[in-house]
C-alpha cells in the first residue's frame, strides 16, 4: 500500500495546479463596454444588447421549457435589439435579483434593465440611473370569488380582505377604505402562501396586493376563472426601462422604441400588417415607419427601425395580450389614452 | 473363544443428529421477536410504527404512481388540476426536466451540459479509487476539468460559444461544489497550518481570516461578491458573476475546513510531532509523512459532513441570479401554465440532491473504515 502521507503531498500539489491551470480560464473577465458614458456605441460594436430581466416572474420574463426566455419585459428586450440591429435575437439576457438588478446595471454588467422596477424620486437621483419608459403601470388591486359576482372594489362595504402586514399595501388599502367610507375587516397574515389559502379557503372575501401579484396567484389556481380581478387600481407602481446615466442617446432609443409600441397600436399596425402599412397615406405613419422625415436618423438608427420593432414583437397591445391576458391582467391603466388608459406616445415628428 | 462385541447402548445407537434450537429463537421469526416484539410495549410501538409506515407508504403510492399523470400534451395542465391533489402531476417534470437539469443553456446544445455532469461523476468515481490514487490522477483532473470548461463554453472545435449566463441547473451545482470544495480544501489545510505556526505573522492572518468569514453568513459574502464586488472595479472591467461567486464559496469553505483540519491537529499526541522531530525531518516533511495522515483521518467524519453541507450550501447562488439545480426547478414552475406543481418538483431535485449526498456519506463510511483498519482491535 502507498502511504497515505505520499500520496496526500501528491494530491495537494495537484490541487494547486489545477488553481493555477483554471484560474485564468475562469477569470476571462467579459469586456463590458469601455466607458460606461457611451453605451449606445458600446452596443453597437459589441452587436448584441445585454438585457437585465427578472429571475422568473410569471408574465414578465421566465424561461420556457425549452430555455427560451418569454414575457413582457423579454419583448422589450427584444424590442430594443429589433431597433438597434434589425435582429431581436441578438440579445444576451441576464437574470437579476431584486438585491443586485442595480449594481448589474450601475457596474455595466446589464446595458439596460427591463425588470419590473418602480420607478420613484430617490431611485431616479441616487442610484446612477435613468428611468426611460413607463412600459407597464402597476399598483395595488384586488381579487375577489367570481360568485360574488362584484364588478367594482366600492362594493367591498363589510367584506374582509386578506393582506400582508408592514407593507405600504396595508396602508394603501386602509387609506382608500377611509377615501371611499368603506368598512372592511383586514385578515392580516405575514407569510404570502398562508395568505393565498386563506384566501382560497374563504377565510376572506377578497385579496389584495398588486395587480401583477394578483394575477399570477389567479393563474395558480385551480380553476382560474373561478377569481375574478377588480379593475381599480389604488396605488402607483409604475414599472419602468432603466439605463445608466450618461448616455442620453440609449436612454432615447428605449423611449422611442417603447412610443413606437405605442403608437403603432394606435395607428392599428400589427406585427402581420406592417408591410402593407409601409403605403399608409397619414403622414405620421410614414414618418414613423421611415418612408419620410428621417426620424431614424436622428436616433442614431436607420429608417427600418421602427418596422423591425413592430416586426418583431408587434404593438403594445400584441405584446399585452401574448403574455400578461393569458395570466390574466386586464389593460386598466395601460389601455391607450384614447380608450381611457394612460399610456401615451409623443408624436412622431 | 470369545467373540465379544461390543453392544453397548452408546455404539450401536446412531449418532444424535444436531437439533435445531425453536424456530422461535431463529430466522426472521426470531429476530422480530427479539427486537420487535420483546415485551408489551415494544409489540405496542411496533404495531403502530408498522401501521403509520404502511399507511404513508400506501398514501404515497397511490399519490405517487397508481393516481399520477406522467404527461399531457401541449401544456394543457388541466387534467393534472382536476386532480386535486389526489394525484402527482409528473407531467411537470415531463416537459420540465431538461430546464431543471440544464437551465437556460441553448436547448439543442443540451448534450454538452449533460455529457458534463457524467464526467464529473466519473471524475468523482474515479478519485474515490484508492487504486488510482498516483500522481496521474491530478493531470487526469485538470484534463477533465479543461474537457470540461470547453464542453461548457465552447466557441472551439466547432462548438458554439455559451456565455455563462446562460449555464444553468445540475452542472452549476456540481461546477460550484467541485471547484469549491478542491480548492478550499487545500486552501484549509494551509491555513489550519498556519494557525498552529509559530510565526505571529502568518498566526494572526490565519485567524483573521478564519475569524472574519466565519463570522458573517454565506448569503452576505454572496452579496458582496456580487453587489459590492463589482462597484470597486475600475470602470469596464468586470469579472463573471459565476466566478465571483465561486471565490465567496471557496474562501467561505475554506475557513470552516481549516477549522475541522485544525481539529485533527490537535487531537495527535505530541509525541507524534516528537518523533518527527528526533527523527530530523525538515517541517513539510514531518507534516506531509506524519502529522497529516494521521490528523486528515481522524477527522474524515466532520470533513464529510461540511462537504455535503456545502454541496447544498451552493444553492443559496439563487440570491444573486444564478441557475443552480434548484433554482432552476424553482424557475420551471412559475410558467402560468405549471404553478402549483411545486411538490413533484421539489421531490425530484431533492432526490438528486439525496444521491450525491448520500453517495458522499456512504463513501466517507467505507473510507473511514478502510483507513482506520489498523485502530481496530
Amino acid at each position: 500500500m502507498q502511504p497515505f502521507g505520499l500520496s496526500f503531498t501528491r494530491a495537494l500539489g495537484a490541487a494547486a495546479m489545477c488553481l493555477t491551470i483554471a484560474l485564468p480560464g475562469l477569470a476571462q473577465a467579459q469586456q463590458a463596454p469601455a466607458a460606461a458614458a457611451n453605451t449606445f456605441d458600446a452596443v453597437r460594436s459589441r452587436g448584441q444588447l445585454v438585457c437585465g430581466v427578472n429571475t422568473g416572474l410569471a408574465g414578465f420574463a421566465q424561461p420556457d421549457s425549452q430555455g427560451v426566455w418569454r414575457g413582457f419585459d423579454v419583448d422589450y428586450c427584444r424590442a430594443i435589439a429589433a431597433a438597434l440591429f434589425g435582429d431581436a435575437n441578438k440579445v444576451r439576457y441576464v437574470p437579476t435579483t431584486a438585491q443586485n438588478r442595480f449594481t448589474a446595471l450601475q457596474s455595466g454588467e446589464v446595458d439596460v434593465m427591463a425588470r419590473n422596477t418602480t420607478w420613484t424620486l430617490s431611485r431616479d437621483t441616487s442610484l446612477g440611473l435613468d428611468f426611460t419608459a413607463i412600459n407597464f403601470y402597476d399598483g395595488q388591486g384586488f381579487m375577489v370569488k367570481s360568485n360574488l359576482n362584484l364588478k367594482s372594489a366600492k362594493e367591498l362595504e363589510g367584506a374582509t380582505i386578506c393582506v400582508q402586514p408592514g407593507t405600504t399595501t396595508e396602508q394603501n388599502l386602509t387609506d382608500w377604505a377611509r377615501a371611499n367610507r368603506i368598512r372592511f375587516t383586514p385578515v392580516v397574515i405575514e407569510r404570502l402562501e398562508e395568505l393565498v389559502s386563506a384566501y382560497t379557503a374563504g377565510r376572506c372575501d377578497a385579496y389584495t396586493t398588486d395587480v401583477s401579484g394578483l394575477a399570477s396567484t389567479r393563474s395558480a389556481q385551480p380553476r382560474p376563472a373561478d377569481h375574478t380581478i377588480l379593475p381599480e387600481v389604488i396605488s402607483k407602481e409604475p414599472l419602468a426601462i432603466g439605463v445608466r446615466q450618461g448616455d442620453a442617446r440609449f436612454a432615447d432609443v428605449t423611449r422611442w422604441v417603447h412610443f413606437v409600441l405605442l403608437a403603432a397600436e394606435e395607428f392599428g399596425i400589427t406585427q402581420a400588417n406592417v408591410e402593407q402599412m409601409l403605403n399608409d397615406p397619414r403622414p405620421e405613419v410614414q414618418r414613423m415607419l421611415g418612408r419620410n422625415g428621417g426620424l431614424g436618423p436622428m436616433l442614431g438608427l436607420n429608417d427600418a427601425w421602427a418596422v423591425n420593432v413592430i416586426k418583431a414583437v408587434g404593438n403594445y397591445g400584441e405584446v399585452f395580450k401574448r403574455h400578461l391576458e393569458p395570466i390574466g391582467i386586464q389593460r386598466g391603466p395601460n389601455a391607450l389614452w384614447t380608450q381611457g388608459g394612460l399610456q401615451y406616445a409623443p408624436p412622431f415628428r | 473363544m470369545s467373540d465379544l462385541t461390543l453392544t453397548t447402548a452408546a455404539a450401536t445407537s446412531p449418532e444424535a443428529a444436531p437439533r435445531t434450537p425453536p424456530a422461535s429463537q431463529i430466522g426472521l421469526r426470531g429476530w422480530l421477536r427479539a427486537n420487535l416484539f420483546s415485551s408489551w410495549i415494544n409489540t405496542a410501538v411496533t404495531l403502530v410504527l408498522a401501521y403509520l409506515i404502511i399507511r404513508w407508504t400506501i398514501g404515497f403510492i397511490e399519490w405517487g404512481v397508481i393516481n399520477a399523470i406522467w404527461s399531457v400534451p401541449e401544456n394543457q395542465t388541466q387534467a393534472c388540476r382536476d386532480l386535486r391533489g389526489v394525484g402527482a402531476c409528473w407531467a411537470v417534470i415531463t416537459e420540465k426536466h431538461r430546464f431543471i437539469l440544464f437551465g437556460t443553456y441553448p436547448y439543442e446544445e443540451h448534450w454538452r451540459p449533460a455529457l458534463v455532469c457524467l464526467l464529473f461523476v466519473g471524475l468523482y468515481v474515479v478519485s474515490a479509487m484508492r487504486r488510482f490514487w498516483r500522481w496521474e490522477l491530478a493531470l487526469v483532473w485538470v484534463a477533465t476539468l479543461a474537457v470540461i470548461g470547453v464542453l461548457m463554453w465552447g466557441g472551439v472545435l466547432g462548438l458554439s460559444y455559451v456565455p455563462q449566463e446562460r449555464w444553468g441547473g445540475l452542472p452549476i451545482t456540481l461546477i460550484l461544489a467541485t471547484f469549491g470544495l478542491a480548492f478550499a480544501f487545500p486552501l484549509a489545510i494551509l491555513v489550519a497550518l498556519g494557525r498552529r505556526s509559530k510565526l505571529p505573522a502568518i498566526k494572526a492572518l490565519c485567524v483573521l481570516y478564519v475569524e472574519l468569514i466565519r463570522g458573517v453568513p454565506l448569503i452576505s459574502l454572496l452579496f458582496m461578491a456580487s453587489v459590492m464586488f463589482p462597484l470597486f472595479l475600475p470602470e469596464g472591467m468586470n469579472i463573471d458573476k459565476l466566478l465571483r461567486a465561486q471565490i465567496a464559496i471557496i474562501l467561505f469553505a475554506g475557513a470552516y475546513l481549516a477549522e475541522v483540519v485544525r481539529g485533527g491537529l490537535q487531537a495527535l499526541p505530541k509525541g507524534q510531532y516528537e518523533a518527527a522531530d528526533a527523527l530530523g525531518l525538515g517541517y513539510w516533511q514531518k507534516t506531509g509523512f506524519i502529522i497529516l495522515p494521521q490528523a486528515l483521518r481522524l477527522v474524515i467524519p466532520p470533513l464529510v459532513n461540511t462537504f455535503i453541507g456545502f454541496f447544498k450550501d451552493t444553492s443559496l447562488v439563487l440570491i444573486i441570479g444564478i441557475f443552480d439545480l434548484l433554482t432552476a426547478g424553482k424557475t420551471a414552475i412559475i410558467e402560468p401554465a405549471w404553478q402549483g406543481f411545486g411538490i413533484e418538483v421539489y421531490l425530484t431535485v431533492g432526490a438528486i440532491y439525496f444521491v450525491f449526498c448520500f453517495a458522499m456519506s456512504k463513501y466517507s463510511q467505507d473510507l473511514e473504515a478502510e483507513l482506520n483498519r489498523h485502530r481496530r482491535r
